[in-house]
């Protein structure tokens, strides 16, 4: 078949593939971000570590019950979705009316105190987690892993679920108006408190989702959200937290961007993210989809 | 007033004294954080802003330190300068950058150059990637007349070079620069309708708090004749905000007691390994939610509670 | 003698450290319109807030049918059968015309339905599906005002719904609170504009500095339009 620039074509689309499935752990990682800032005004550091604690939750409970994964998916984010809920009540409700800074602060020494936890439980060295769908197909221009492509298409569905979940339910017009005026929505008789611990919980929920879909591509261990957690600030920035579709398509673009940079020119491929986050930041400091508040 | 001066004389005193009672390396090393995070919190306690990736200005200086003294067989002043002067470049860079965000956005686009600046250390030849830069020799200062191979003596310099980094920061807020800064922190909207360009003063603060720091980093090369990955690391930029934090934003000496704080903390703590980042994050959320002027702000709010 | 559905008692709020009501009483009977008159910045709009429960700190006590609200949370208040209409009007603009309609919940059998609004707001049926924020100041003030028929509330707090709008709009939202009013709904109205204050109230109060100074029957304000004229700085 033909040669792209000199790569052949197993490289490129498999590249290619590499960066569709780390965008959609950036879209699903961002959307979460974006949905907590939007309602809680509150950056969650904490999101990397619960991304973790979603692979972990799945790993454990393969291998203490013998859960499948399949069940696992749901099991784990609602496992992890309940510890945020916990964290939102005991700890993020007391700092709301302080300087959004001390949100940051506070759960940055969260996310240090449960990586830490888990570091010093079970070491940082990773541990495998099986792949639920063994093999692949062979597509012509590529090979194509059948766990790698299931993990594309049900980023997008996750995706595309909560961005219906957010723009075209009650619930989410509810989640909508309380991040433009809670004390008016909750003059309407909405629980405003409430809604804003489940929207922390929905955003960790998804981040551990994230984790369970990780766990049998990465290996499972203690500081797998860490250096994700920042690369995932700088897709948030780019983006903007204006628009949940904005979040979306961000993070697929920016892991599709990634993923050829890593063909073309392999030294950057670590660097670009950031580069762009530069870019955007000179021409459109609100980011691509965001409106200046 | 006159408390205030007594207070700073004996704390010179003490510094003095030190090396009588604790082990000097121990000391230097402190003193290096403890400037670290005066820089710091310059930036946080007096402008507002927060950087949460200090760590590239406070490690690439050690790296350029390393580089100038020991590939270039230089002077070690000559080290220190290039650490200050690069630092003051990669803040003039970032900081430009960074200032068109306020709040949030402006310490997660910190963080994000902090990351880049990290990436490129791991590959770049001249910081010897993981292992980092190695073996950087003692230079004697001056042209042979101070011996830095003596831990006393050296001491003695690195004490110096913090009171000049330390008296630096201290002339900076007490002058006019200091004031329209502070009116910036506290209305940004304010000090503009009255003329002030405050992105250009929030740039300079943020490329003199990067200096200093680089100062810090780079003293802290010639010190510990080594510079690594871990300098450059985020662990360290939280590390820097924790120590501010736990002395006590917006006061000058609290970020110095915060830095031997955590110092002496993880030199008791080292035998825990992983376990120390738990106290340490424990300690965030801790401060955060009850203790959010720390350990001089809360003091001093005690002593004002009791003269009233 | 009508049922006193809301009766406010020695009010007093403030907003951080500002003492803004120092003990404001009245009462409003079922099915009664009663304003609240009085200059700029006296409490007005304060009052409305404590009752509703949105202001931080307020003591006295706010009985509605009976049941004492004065230190309840908002959204437990509106589920009482309250329903507030700010003075900003609080349109959401990351929600169309119909999504605001339907916002708010229905806290109590008994309120209108989407279609009943419509036919009292024709012009909301036609933009339906446009962006909250993208109305004019009068069809804003109109959507504000239909959001809270839907609930089922039986006591509407409303805050200056004429402010800013063109005479013939005013006109018509004069139309429509008489209409609520011949429903059966019970109106708290705040308002500086008094010509349409008088034209619908059965009762005014007068509030200065945060307490209230007076009341009139709409009957006894021909007769003391000085006073009234005095009291507003007119």
């Amino acid at each position: 078949m033909f040669e792209l620039l000199g790569i052949p074509p197993q490289a490129l689309f498999g590249q290619l593939l590499l960066g569709l499935i780390n965008g959609a752990f950036y879209a699903m990682l961002s959307l979460g971000l974006a949905v907590i800032f939007g309602m809680l005004n509150v950056i969650n550091f904490t999101h990397g570590a619960q991304y973790m604690m979603g692979a972990f939750a799945a790993w454990l409970l393969l291998g203490i019950f013998g859960v499948p994964f399949w069940v696992s998916l749901v099991l784990a984010p609602l496992i992890v979705g309940a510890f945020g809920v916990v964290l939102e009540k005991l700890l993020l409700k007391r700092i709301y009316h302080l300087d959004h800074l001390y949100g940051f602060l506070l759960t940055f020494g969260l996310a240090l105190v449960i990586e830490g936890l888990f570091q010093w439980k079970w070491g940082s060295s990773g541990a495998p987690y099986e792949n639920p769908i063994p093999g692949g197909g062979n597509l012509g221009f590529m090979f194509m892993p059948y766990y790698r492509g299931f993990v594309v298409v049900a980023a997008l569905v996750i995706c595309l679920a909560t961005w219906y979940g957010i723009e075209r339910t009650r619930l989410g017009a509810y989640l909508r108006a309380a991040t433009e005026n809670p004390a008016l929505v909750q003059a309407f008789g909405i629980n405003v408190p409430r809604l804003i611990t489940l929207t922390y919980g929905l955003g960790v929920g998804l981040a551990a989702l994230a984790g369970v879909l990780a766990a049998p591509i990465q290996q499972v261990s203690a500081l797998m959200g860490t250096s994700l957690v920042l690369v995932v600030f700088a897709v948030v920035v780019i983006g903007g937290m204006g628009s949940i579709m904005g979040s979306i398509v961000t993070g697929f673009g920016l892991g599709v961007v990634e993923g050829l940079t890593k063909v073309f020119y392999p030294p950057a491929s670590n660097t670009v993210i950031f580069v762009i986050m530069a870019i955007v930041l000179l021409i459109k400091p609100a980011g691509l989809f965001g409106q200046t508040k | 007033m006159t408390a205030q001066r007594v207070g700073y004389a004996l704390l010179i005193v003490l510094a003095l004294v030190a090396p009588l009672f604790a082990y000097p390396v121990f000391l230097m090393k402190a003193l290096c954080f403890a400037l670290f995070a005066c820089a710091f919190n310059l930036l946080l306690g007096y402008a507002g802003l927060m950087s949460f990736g200090h760590a590239m200005f406070f490690g690439m200086a050690g790296y350029f330190y390393g580089h100038v003294v020991k590939a270039w067989d230089m002077a070690p002043e000559a080290g220190l300068l290039a650490g200050v002067a690069g630092a003051a470049l990669l803040g003039l860079v970032t900081g430009a950058l960074a200032i068109r965000r306020q709040g949030i956005y402006f310490a997660m686009i910190t963080l994000a150059f902090a990351q880049m600046v990290y990436f490129f250390c791991i590959q770049a030849p001249f910081t010897g990637g993981e292992d980092g830069l190695q073996g950087i020799p003692r230079k004697a200062l001056l042209g042979g007349l101070i011996p830095t191979k003596n831990d006393f003596v050296l001491y003695y310099v690195v004490l110096a070079i913090f009171l000049f980094g330390y008296g630096a920061i201290y002339r900076s807020i007490h002058s006019p620069f200091g004031q329209v800064l502070k009116a910036i922190r506290d209305n940004e909207q304010r000090a503009k309708s009255l003329g002030y360009e405050a992105d250009r003063y929030k740039l300079l603060a943020f490329v003199l708090s990067a200096a200093l720091a680089g100062l810090a980093g780079a003293t802290k090369a010639m010190v510990q004749q080594f510079a690594t990955l871990t300098d450059v690391a985020a662990g360290t930029s939280g590390e820097v905000v924790l120590m501010a934090l736990v002395g006590g934003l917006g006061t000058i000496i609290g970020p110095v007691v915060g830095a031997f704080i955590i110092v002496t903390m993880q030199n008791y703590l080292a035998s825990a390994g992983e376990f120390v980042l738990v106290i340490q994050g424990a300690i965030f959320v801790v401060i955060v939610l009850a203790f959010r002027k720390g350990v001089v702000g809360e003091l001093a709010d005690w002593w004002r509670r009791r003269r009233a | 003698m009508t049922e006193v559905l809301l009766k406010v008692e020695n009010l007093e709020a403030w907003y951080g450290e500002s003492h803004i009501l120092h003990g404001v009483d009245f009462h409003v009977g079922r099915g009664e319109l009663v304003t609240l008159l009085g200059r700029n910045g006296v409490g007005k709009t304060t009052t409305l807030k404590s009752v509703m429960g949105i202001v931080g700190k307020r003591t006295g006590s706010v009985r509605f049918e009976n049941e004492e609200l004065v230190s309840q949370p908002s959204n437990v208040i509106a589920r009482k059968g309250l329903a507030y209409c700010p003075e900003e009007r609080g349109i959401f603009s990351s929600l169309n015309v119909e999504e605001n309609l339907l916002l708010p919940p229905a806290v109590k059998p008994g309120g209108l339905s989407l279609e009943e609004i419509y036919k009292l707001f024709p012009n909301l049926l036609e933009r339906r599906r446009s962006q909250g924020t993208k109305l004019s100041g009068g069809e804003q003030q109109m959507l504000a005002i239909g959001r809270i028929l839907r609930t089922g509330a039986s006591l509407l707090l409303l805050d200056e719904p004429t402010e800013g709008l063109a005479p013939v709009i005013v006109q018509r939202i004069g139309e429509i609170i008489r209409e609520l009013k011949a429903r059966g709904f019970t109106i708290l109205l705040v308002e500086q504009n008094f010509r349409f204050a008088a034209a619908v109230a059965d009762r005014h109060y007068i509030v200065e500095d945060g307490r209230v100074v007076d009341m009139m029957t709409a009957a006894e304000v021909s007769t003391n339009i000085g006073k009234l004229q005095a009291y507003l700085g007119v």
